[in-house]
């Protein structure tokens, strides 16, 4: 196949936003919100033909694009395998939706900021297509820069302390993986990442300071405790959009960190460091949960509850089973579609009453039933009830742990039971109850727009909860070879040592 | 007859600084023909660069040297003086600082710069460094009506002629444990063990780390940058920026290049002392001069970390850091005269506020030059910082890496607080309409440059590569 389809994938949409750049720039300007929902459909119609074409069968990276960039040293290479065409698609399929919302929720400057959205949806699909680790870190910081400006520019009151601390708690993480990136470099020659997968073992000692210089970098991203703290305060002064993105794709970058860098190229550290991630993981959801059950700002207890879901996922790509990085996977997938949603519900809300708190609210399903039905679905997939997404990643994860841990298992069980306890509670304030505020008898309910956008999410939550079949094809090889990889360079590790 | 071709540049400079000098005294009201064929000589200056290159060859008994590394650097100082010159022209008119001499002794203190980088000698080295230090003195108190220019002016005299007597008396110490004043000859003299030119080292590093700021001789460059008029200010932190880079790079791979030892540490104490204190001490900065002051003693720390590896690649990355370095300095400085306001200058950073509504382009400007000072990828400042840690990390030097990528940790937060001025503030000053086509013309290369760095890097590190 010749043609560049990763390629296109990445600068199309750095097209358009270059597009909207050089046209008119008045205020309100129509064309440039068509600009950007073309360039993203067809951004995600292209991924799903590529999801297509994409041979599940077979382990190895394909669509491979090799170019020679910084001579004889770096070269431009993407690939895609099982796991990374998932979040490719799950990108593509969230920002025509973020496009859409922001049609209601931003008023000013509204150019700049799809030019922020489309950008930063070029950095996005690079950190998941590129096969090259300085590549890579340049897609994965790159993304700091648009994100910075849409907390910045389009958030709430406290939006520069928020966008500071989220600039820079990430790019202090991201200082120690560059430094690891270059060691790597001088140790084995080269930095193609499937060079250094399958060819090349990297010693052990050296292994375990890469692993944590990488995991330095990760850990803040995911967020993990105790480093998630600017999650907070970034998803509450963020503008809907920039909510949805970062829920749904900049956290599972860290995610698909750990698959793609951290375990088959240092096994050995990632098996040593496994109880420190699965003791991080198990606090990160029963305290984080706790804290969520105390919010008041709706966007702070959602955004306390990803972290606690970002823990499932860290606990089930450290059991190195089947189940359990399958769990964690599908738990990224559905946590994006699951977090995105009800970011979107709660700015639905914001636009309509300017307030995120929940005593705000009440008796919200009288005036608006659609709503307030929509809202309920996606309250009970984050918690996990069967028939939706959420339901399949956290019990794949809990089957997983299981097999390695039993303590570990229950703590993450006792984990599902707060969740079900903040959001039924939170759908309990917010939906049912009594009417205390006079301004919710004069709520609208969703709007086209909106509808449409919901309906969607809704649709993709229960047809995977229902069938996750396509997805664990998908990514099962994959999975499958990156176990086995795993597990086979721990013997040879054994071996060698004896 | 030795080949003149050797020393052509230098002979065109000097001749066409004269010429000018003549045109200057004899005709009235002469800065315009003055600046205009000062950009001659500057073109003309580049185009014999190119004509006349050789091998590389001795010169004057062996203390003038023409090597690609002196070629490289002076077209460098030649192509940045000459953007200096075109983006202070609206500021020289407005401040009515219409001097001929300006052009002229800039021109004099290039001259110097070229024979500083090219120098084979203790004494030509001297020579030329004093010249450009004469030349500079003069060049911050230009505005002698001014009572911070003049206080910038005896401020740089008093701390630089200081730290030139230091160098002179490590170059007299020199030549007294080696017996010459020629680098290769002390080269060779240096194999064997040699206290005494261990403390002649010294105080030569110390000379040359004052006139490059390095910390902890940096305490001249705040004020003297805030104090002198911005087109000095721009020069200031650009040209003898090169001048210095080269010749450190010049005195560490030639003469000092087997005490390698002794000096390394002191390189390396340097070089993080500088990334600290400009990553530190710029974030209470409310001037923007200030600030860039600041910001020039940080990145300088960077250079002199590449250096501080001894090796070809740390040189070769030292070299990409300040070229990529000139670009963004030259693109801000741009930047910095474009905050106009009715034929004033600001340089509050809080007069920024809001830019971004008002003058979009000039926002974007400032948001990809800020950034690429920052270090953050895609833009070019990063890969000057890529191949600089990647020589450092190559000589397995961790901890300096480490510390010089958390200083760009805090450093990033002084740049991206001017970027939240300029973007997430109410918008507060207007600043003219900006139709000056030379600053654009500046703001806009240095941004194509920093944003199409990454479609082809190679092209810097191959020039450079080939100079070693």
């Amino acid at each position: 196949m010749n043609f560049p389809i990763l390629s296109t994938l990445i600068f199309l949409p750095l097209l358009g936003s270059v597009f909207i750049f050089l046209s008119n720039k008045q205020e309100s300007n129509k064309g440039a919100k068509y600009v950007a929902l073309f360039t993203s459909c067809a951004n995600f119609l292209l991924s799903i033909f590529l999801w297509y074409s994409f041979d599940p069968t077979i382990a190895n990276f394909q669509f491979v694009e090799e170019k020679n960039w910084i001579s004889g040293f770096i070269k431009f290479k993407l690939g895609i395998d099982g796991i990374s065409i998932l979040f490719i698609v799950l990108t593509t399929f969230i920002i025509p939706i973020c496009i859409i919302s922001c049609i209601n929720s931003i008023k000013k400057r509204m150019n700049e900021f799809l030019i922020s959205i489309l950008i930063l949806e070029t950095f996005m699909i690079g950190v998941f297509c590129s096969l090259d680790l300085v590549i890579f870190y340049l897609f994965f910081e790159a993304g700091l820069i648009p994100m910075f400006l849409i907390i910045g520019i389009w958030g709430g009151p406290k939006r520069v302390y928020s966008a500071f601390k989220f600039f820079l708690y990430t790019l202090l993480g991201s200082v120690l993986m560059l430094v690891a990136i270059i060691t790597i470099y001088w140790s084995t020659g080269t930095t193609d990442i499937v060079e250094i997968i399958n060819e090349i073992k990297i010693p052990s000692e050296l292994q375990y300071v890469l692993w944590l210089a990488f995991f330095s970098s990760f850990a803040v991203k995911m967020p993990m405790w105790p480093v998630h703290t600017w999650l907070p305060d970034a998803h509450v002064e963020a503008p809907t959009a920039g909510s949805v993105i970062l829920a749904a794709i900049l956290l599972k970058m860290a995610g698909y960190g750990f698959l793609r860098f951290s375990i088959p190229m240092f096994p050995i550290a990632s098996e040593y460091f496994t109880p420190l991630v699965f003791v991080l993981s198990i606090v990160a959801i029963i305290y984080t949960s706790l804290v969520a059950l105390m919010q008041d700002d709706m966007k702070k207890l959602i955004a306390y509850s990803s972290v606690a879901h970002m823990g499932y996922v860290t606990l089930g790509i450290f059991t190195f089973t089947k189940y359990g990085v399958e769990g964690g996977m599908f738990q990224m997938i559905s946590h994006g579609l699951i977090s995105a949603a009800l970011f979107l519900c709660v700015g639905v809300l914001y636009d309509r009453t300017h307030s995120r708190m929940i005593s705000d609210y009440g008796g919200v399903v009288d005036y608006i039933p659609k709503f307030s039905f929509i809202f309920i679905i996606f309250t009970l997939g984050a918690l996990g009830l069967p028939g939706t997404s959420g339901f399949i990643g956290e019990f794949l994860v809990l089957v997983g742990t299981f097999q390695k841990n039993y303590l570990a298992a229950i703590l993450a069980g006792l984990g599902v039971i707060l969740c079900a306890a903040y959001m039924l509670w939170l759908a309990k304030r917010v939906i049912f109850g009594k009417i205390i505020n006079s301004k919710i008898e004069t709520l609208k309910d969703l709007n086209f727009s909106e509808m449409l956008i919901l309906v969607l999410l809704g649709l993709t939550v229960l047809v995977f909860g229902f069938y996750p079949g396509p997805l664990f094809e998908t990514m099962g090889v994959s999975v499958d070879n990156l176990i086995n990889n795993y597990q086979l360079s721990l013997k040879e590790n054994i071996v060698t040592n004896n | 007859m030795e080949n003149i071709n050797i020393i052509l540049p230098e002979i065109f400079l000097f001749l066409g600084t004269c010429t000018a000098l003549m045109v200057g005294v004899f005709f009235k009201n002469s800065y315009n023909i003055v600046i205009k064929f000062t950009y001659l000589i500057l073109l003309f200056s580049i185009i014999s660069i190119f004509l006349s290159s050789v091998e590389t060859s001795e010169f004057f008994l062996m203390s003038f040297v023409r090597d690609p590394f002196a070629d490289f650097f002076k077209s460098l100082i030649l192509i940045s003086c000459f953007f200096v010159l075109l983006t202070s022209q609206q500021f020289i008119k407005d401040q009515k600082i219409l001097k001929f001499e300006y052009p002229i002794i800039i021109l004099l203190s290039i001259l110097g710069m070229f024979f500083m980088v090219s120098s084979n000698d203790l004494i030509l080295f001297y020579l030329g460094l004093e010249l450009q230090s004469l030349s500079l003195y003069v060049l911050a108190a230009i505005d002698r009506n001014n009572l911070r220019s003049s206080e910038a002016g005896i401020k740089y005299f008093v701390l630089s002629a200081l730290s030139s007597g230091l160098l002179l008396y490590g170059c007299s110490l020199l030549y007294g444990f080696t017996g010459s004043t020629n680098f290769d000859l002390i080269q060779n003299e240096l194999i064997t063990k040699n206290t005494g030119a261990v403390f002649a080292m010294v105080f030569i590093l110390v000379g040359l780390a004052f006139k490059v700021s390095a910390v902890p001789f940096h305490m001249w460059t705040p004020d003297v940058y805030e104090g002198s008029p911005t087109s000095i200010t721009n020069f200031f932190a650009v040209v003898p920026k090169i001048a210095g880079i080269a010749v450190i790079i010049r005195f560490m791979g030639k003469p000092f290049d087997n005490i390698l030892i002794e000096w390394q540490s002191i390189m390396i104490f340097l070089s993080i002392a500088s990334m600290i204190l400009g990553a530190v001490a710029a974030i209470g900065q409310n001037n923007i001069k200030r600030l860039m002051a600041y910001s020039s003693i940080g990145h300088i720390g960077y250079a002199l970390a590449g250096i501080s590896t001894g090796t070809v690649s740390g040189y070769s990355s030292t070299v990409i850091y300040i070229t990529i370095y000139i670009v963004m300095n030259l693109g801000a400085f741009g930047c910095i005269y474009l905050m106009r306001k009715d034929g004033l200058y600001k340089e509050q950073i809080s007069d920024l506020s809001g830019l971004s509504k008002k003058q979009p382009l000039l926002a974007v400007s400032f948001l990809i030059i800020f950034f690429s000072l920052a270090g953050i990828p895609p833009l070019g400042g990063f890969f000057a910082k890529f191949y600089v840690f990647m020589s450092v990390i190559e000589s397995e030097m961790y901890a300096l890496a480490i510390i010089g990528l958390l200083t760009t940790v805090i450093s990033a937060f002084y740049y991206i607080r001017v970027i939240k001025i300029i973007y997430f503030d109410d918008a507060k000053n207007n600043f003219d309409e900006n139709k000056n086509f030379n600053i654009n013309l500046t703001v806009f290369l240095s941004c194509v440059i920093l944003l199409g760095f990454l479609i082809y890097p190679s092209i810097l590190n191959n020039t450079v590569q080939s100079l070693f």
